[in-house]
């Protein structure tokens, strides 16, 4: 042991040898989740029949990936200049706030954007005859989707979306949307966006971004086939998703989006 | 309350879009009497201060009463809206949760093999 020099009287002091090992370890630990883990993750073809547990893990890769990228920065800072703690944790605290940052601006766009699509909705939709906070457009192209917004979410139909569907297809699509807003996915996708955003270069937030995105679908289908049986979920895809502008260009999504369809079949 | 709002904002709206040219509170207060809609001119200046704020009218305020026109034709407004619905999947801003995007061809046979099981079956 070396003499403690202005360290107070019973301070617990962490050897420097200990804290570049764990340093080292945390660097490793973000390392592999910035990477390998989340590119072997998402090709398993598990998720589709797991999607709960892989938006879980997904979660948490994507907490543990921040807070072990946070724990190196700050730990190496410590192993480099241990007598200036206050100097040391500058570049983790900076790129704290950085993460943090990028949060609060994408909250504050989508907020925006969801504002100024709500005014447009009301002067442009008129409100459905019978479903509460439903909306209907007066377009053909068949459009079905909701705008999450905690209490005040609404759902909106195109015109060409209630010509073309029955009406047990019409319950798939909005039990399909009720899953999105009871389950609050809006949220989850907001952090994730918040997170490509932020780390655009790390495939672990473009991976994650898209995954989740794929996976909140299937979940809402689960959310729709607790009332519906799944042919008619899958005619209703088929109505809205084959007529809809750029079908026939439409490029085979990721394995994930793909997913979402073949779950169907089983 | 709010809804009530919205739905007159709507038909205010209408009103200076099918106009030829802008309108006055008072204009619009005459219309919606011979349609059986009673409604006060200072509700409608209260509508159209607001409409105003959100950028979907434009005040002339050098006559009075002031004349209001719309900022731009109700079509660009539903192109607008429709951008923000069917625009760029891959970037999706998380503003809205749609039912499902264009279903490329290969899904679709995943789809269609799944329909026709289901019809063999009975």
């Amino acid at each position: 042991m070396w003499p403690a020099v202005g360290v107070p009287e019973g301070a617990i002091v962490v050897p420097h040898g200990v804290v570049v090992w764990v340093a080292m370890i945390l660097w490793l630990v973000s390392l592999l989740l910035a990477w390998p883990v989340p590119v072997w993750f998402s090709r398993a073809g598990w998720p589709m029949r797991a999607p709960v547990i892989a938006l879980l893990l997904w979660q948490g890769v994507g907490l543990a990936g921040g807070f072990s990228m946070i724990g190196a920065l700050a730990l190496t800072g410590l192993a480099v200049a241990p007598a200036h703690p206050w100097i040391a944790l500058i570049p983790a605290a900076a790129f704290a706030v950085y993460l943090l940052a990028h949060l609060g601006v994408t909250i504050v766009q989508v907020t925006q954007q969801r504002r100024r699509h709500l005014a447009l909705l009301d002067l442009l939709t008129a409100p459905h005859p019978t479903r509460a906070r439903t909306r209907v457009l007066d377009d053909e192209v068949p459009v079905a989707y909701c705008l999450p917004r905690g209490v005040g979410s609404v759902t909106v139909l195109s015109q060409g979306l209630l010509d073309r569907l029955d009406s047990d297809e019409l319950v798939a699509v909005i039990a399909h949307e009720r899953g999105h807003v009871e389950q609050r996915h809006d949220l989850l996708q907001l952090a994730f966006r918040a997170w490509r955003s932020a780390l655009p270069w790390f495939p672990i937030a473009r991976l994650a971004d898209a995954e989740v995105a794929a996976l909140v679908e299937m979940l809402a289908d689960d959310h729709a086939r607790r009332e519906v049986r799944d042919e008619v979920l899958a005619r209703a895809i088929l109505q809205v998703g084959a007529h809809g502008p750029g079908a026939e260009a439409a490029a085979s999504g990721s394995t994930r989006a793909s997913d979402r369809f073949k779950r169907l079949s089983r | 309350m709010a809804n009530t709002l919205g739905e007159l904002e709507r038909a205010v709206m209408d009103a200076v879009w099918d106009a030829t040219e802008p309108v006055t509170a008072y204009d619009v207060r005459d219309q919606f009497e011979t349609a059986g809609r009673s409604l006060a001119a200072t509700t409608l200046l209260t509508v159209f201060s607001r409409l105003e704020k959100k950028g979907f009218v434009s005040s002339d305020r050098s006559v009075r009463p002031y004349r209001y026109s719309a900022v731009a034709p109700r079509e660009h407004h539903v192109a607008e809206l429709m951008h923000e619905v069917l625009g760029g999947s891959s970037d999706r801003t998380a503003v809205l949760e749609r039912f499902v995007g264009s279903v490329s061809a290969a899904d679709a046979a995943t789809l269609q093999q799944l329909l026709r099981t289901e019809d063999s079956r009975g």
